[in-house]
């Protein structure tokens, strides 16, 4: 085994437990941490598949924005403190559909031929990503910043409520 | 080298865990939660099969940083609804919102 599969294991191991705290924790901030562990894990994962500058951007974004953001409406809407907050009756069906997706998805992939066993993973480099983001894909980008302003100012709109209440 | 198989599987594992938080749970901000694990074992599958399959192409790549955006957007989005519901009806549990059934 090579030291890279060591680390591929460690780091999936990782995510794994993180996951399953997100999902089965009994305490709503453990799962929030536990959040943190499973997107800190996934950075991981990019720079083992050599996209780091993803990896930067993950760290940035969901490290710093998206846990701080949940941790904040946690704390407004007192999950901690509503009765039944957490699992409701469903959780056996719930098990049910991820165990079936999960056995399905797995034959899936255990049993296609994937063509391209590349030897080398080739590293991208952060200008060629530029290069590429914002020449070939010049009008995604651009839908996609104006997806983040509706957003913003919709957020805005929705959390500061109406006139006069 | 890693197989891609390996990698496919790491993000099986991640997006099923993620449907069972979203069945499961019932506070809107813990469903939320999930939802970012199942956006999370979508990036790895777009980088895996852009790193393995096409390296001279970007396409997985590009998808898995609009992915990322396209993630924060709907996440504070979410957020601030969930917060107007608390308002308005003192829960955050979805099956107590129910005003939309029939």
């Amino acid at each position: 085994m090579s030291y890279e599969e060591v680390i591929f294991y460690f780091v999936a191991a990782l995510t794994v437990l993180g996951g399953l705290g997100v999902v089965l924790a009994r305490n709503v901030v453990h799962s929030a941490l536990f959040l943190i562990v499973a997107l800190m894990a996934v950075a991981a994962v990019f720079i083992l598949l050599s996209a780091e500058f993803l990896a930067i951007v993950q760290i940035l974004i969901y490290g710093g924005a998206v846990t701080i953001l949940i941790l904040f409406a946690m704390m407004l809407t007192r999950v901690r403190d509503m009765p039944g907050a957490l699992d409701g009756p469903q959780r056996p069906f719930a098990a049910l559909a991820a165990a079936a997706f999960l056995a399905i998805s797995i034959l899936a992939v255990v049993s296609a031929e994937w063509p391209g066993e590349t030897e080398e993973i080739t590293v991208i480099a952060f200008s060629d990503l530029g290069d590429k983001l914002f020449r070939n894909w010049a009008a995604p980008f651009e839908v996609a910043s104006l997806v983040l302003l509706v957003a913003l100012i919709g957020a805005i709109i929705l959390a500061r409520g109406e006139e006069g209440e | 080298m890693i197989p891609i198989q390996h990698f496919l599987v790491l993000s099986s594992i991640i997006f099923s865990l993620g449907i069972y938080g979203v069945l499961a749970r019932r506070s809107a901000v813990l469903i939320l939660m999930s939802i970012e694990l199942m956006l999370q074992a979508v990036s790895i599958n777009f980088i895996a099969f852009a790193v393995y399959l096409y390296p001279e192409q970007f396409t997985g790549l590009i998808f898995a940083i609009f992915v990322i955006t396209i993630a924060a957007a709907e996440l504070g989005l979410a957020l601030a609804i969930v917060l107007r519901i608390f308002r308005n009806k003192a829960t955050a549990n979805v099956d107590e919102v129910d005003v939309l059934k029939w």
